[in-house]
């Protein structure tokens, strides 16, 4: 299949040398639902800057559809549309005339933007407020504004920059299942977020970037699998001369005298202890390791954090 | 096709620009007809009746060409000035910059819409000039070229200024401190010939000038300067700002991080 966005080591220096991304590198297959997660800072908005064209890349090769950015320029464009994380509309334009303006920069005449307006700024339920002037609308309805005005010329990729930051639990879920419809109906999206249970519920595809470095770049299932295995850290009395071997179970030497295991969660832990007790191995104690979404995330950017320093 | 679509974005942002100056007509539109109608009544009936003839008219009818065009000059350079920061300080220029629009086309755009607020301030002038003397038009084709090409002239001017503007005290500063001791030196209360040697030389290198004299001889048929001149010198400062303004967009200064 085709694919959506591809970027090619992407980097980005800032003008007072801040270096934001130390090579980029990403796939997003035709029709995904895509998550690009990370800590604040880690360069998701930089990078989704890059691809809308709002931000200067210092190198690296952005392709949305197949045609490149930077020589193709036109074409890129159209086939994107950008929710970004800070609201971006003149706050005293109506909010019809911000919309039916987005399509005019895309060439689609007066009479068509006026319907493509009116559609898509009814299925976020603002139409009542086309006359209003956007500085009046509440924080979740300019969010859906920028929506409306990101598809109004119809892109096949969508990008959208912490699009439920500060919007309540219904509102979002009304949302989420917005852009469940339209990624149904064949747009692909790419989103960042906070929220993890976001990514969880809506993407099949994530990526997590922490200082302007891809660190996890894998399928949302094979993320859950993982946070199906709970893992523990087993400390033990003596050191272990060679690594033991535990059937039916993932084991690393973390050190002399502690393990790592990975426990199906259906499997449980006696058959642990028997086949250590066996081999004559002693455990004093016992931690749990993650088995939360949130905490492999925290554990994926402490382990970037932790190479960093060693570098 | 592709240039139908350019068409249609170059026309959303001249509408948008349009629609702006004309909701806020009291910040754009009014201010001008209020200050040039009592220029009007001052200098040209209380103290014009005074001063006798300038150039072979009386000074009302040689100050009205001359107080147009500074209507024109001034609310071209701050419709762009004003509208195009405002864009970069709302952010809201990223909606222009993720379509697919070339930069020249956002250029003419802004351009275009500056130029339609100055010939449109232009036009309450001339009316309101009519009440105080009689307007005859000597040769329209110069008078309207001149002050078309001098509204896109300092539109351009306008847009650069705010590529650099960081603040809102940026984008005072031109007007404050060049463009309006430029026209007022600029020959439109009298004619240079007035000026001892030195300063009718020094007045030759204000562009304004030439602007300003071009447009009187269109409406008077008389002029400190030459015309043919004056035009290659007003194209001349359109190519040169024209693409200096695109090179600032090409490189996105002010506009993309
Ligand atoms: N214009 C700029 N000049 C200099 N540094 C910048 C600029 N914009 C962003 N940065 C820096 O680049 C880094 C990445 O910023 P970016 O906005 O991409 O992060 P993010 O992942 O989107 O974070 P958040 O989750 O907080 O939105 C940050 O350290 C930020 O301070
Ligand atoms: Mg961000």
């Amino acid at each position: 299949m085709a694919n959506a966005l591809v970027l090619e080591d992407l980097t980005k220096t800032y003008a007072n040398g801040f270096v934001a991304l130390k090579g980029i590198s990403l796939e997003v297959k035709e029709g995904d639902f895509f998550a690009l997660l990370g800590p604040n800072g880690a360069g998701k908005s930089t990078t989704l800057g890059i691809v809308s064209s709002l931000v200067n890349k210092t190198s690296g090769q952005v392709k949305i559809f197949g045609f490149d950015l930077e020589t193709q320029t036109a074409d890129a464009k159209k086939m994107l549309g950008v929710v970004p994380q800070e609201f971006n509309f003149n706050a005293f334009e109506k909010v019809i005339d911000i919309v039916v303006t987005q399509a005019g920069y895309y060439g689609i005449p007066k009479q068509k933007a006026t319907e493509r307006a009116e559609f898509y700024l009814r299925k976020l339920g603002l139409w009542e407020k086309k006359n209003q002037s956007a500085r009046m609308l509440s924080g979740g309805m300019k969010r859906r504004l920028m929506i409306a005005r990101a598809l109004v010329h119809e892109p096949k990729l969508l990008i959208l920059d912490e699009p439920t930051a500060g919007v309540d639990i219904e509102l979002r879920r009304s949302m989420w299942e917005f852009l469940r419809e339209i990624n149904a109906q064949g747009t692909s999206i790419i989103l960042t977020t906070h929220y993890l249970e976001e990514a969880e519920s809506l993407c099949r595809n994530i990526a997590i970037i922490d200082k302007g470095k891809i660190i996890e770049n894998t399928s949302m299932r094979s993320l859950l699998l993982k946070l199906n295995t709970e893992t523990f850290i087993l400390d033990l009395k003596d050191e272990l001369p060679d690594l033991v071997a535990i059937n039916g179970y993932g084991l690393r030497q973390i050190d002399a005298r502690s393990i790592e295991i990975d426990v199906d969660k259906n499997t449980g832990l006696n058959r642990v202890f028997q086949q250590l007790a066996d081999q004559g191995v002693q455990v004093m104690s016992m931690r749990n390791k993650s088995n939360r979404l949130e905490e492999l995330f925290v554990s994926l950017v402490e382990k970037n954090l932790e190479m960093k320093e060693l570098a | 096709m592709r240039g139908q679509l350019l068409f249609t974005a170059f026309w959303t942002i001249v509408t948008k620009e349009i629609r702006r100056f004309t909701r806020i007509w009291v910040q754009t539109l009014l201010p001008p007809a209020i200050t040039m109608t009592l220029y009007f009544i001052i200098f040209g009936n209380l103290i014009g009746s005074r001063i006798g003839d300038m150039g072979g008219f009386a000074y009302m009818e040689y100050i009205a060409p001359g107080l147009i065009m500074m209507s024109v000059i001034t609310n071209s350079y701050g419709n762009v000035v004003s509208s195009f920061f405002g864009t970069k300080f709302q952010r809201n220029i990223e909606e222009l910059l993720v379509a697919p629009i070339p930069n020249w086309v956002i250029l003419a755009g802004y351009v275009a819409g500056g130029a339609a607020r100055g010939l449109a301030v232009g036009v309450i002038v001339t009316l309101l000039s009519l009440f105080f003397t009689s307007l005859s038009i000597h040769h329209f084709f110069i008078t309207l070229s001149t002050v078309i090409l001098t509204a896109i002239v300092f539109s351009l001017g306008g847009f650069i200024n705010a590529v650099y503007a960081n603040t809102f005290d940026d984008i005072s500063i031109v007007p404050t401190f060049i463009l309006t001791p430029l026209t007022y030196l600029g020959g439109v209360f009298y004619s240079i010939s007035l000026l001892p040697g030195f300063w009718q030389t020094l007045s030759q290198f204000n562009p304004i000038l030439y602007m300003v004299n071009s447009f009187r001889y269109g409406l008077l048929g008389v002029s400190d300067i030459n015309i043919g001149f004056a035009f290659m010198m007003i194209i001349g400062f359109i190519i040169v700002l024209a693409a200096f303004a695109m090179h600032l967009l090409n490189t996105g200064k002010g506009i993309r991080s």
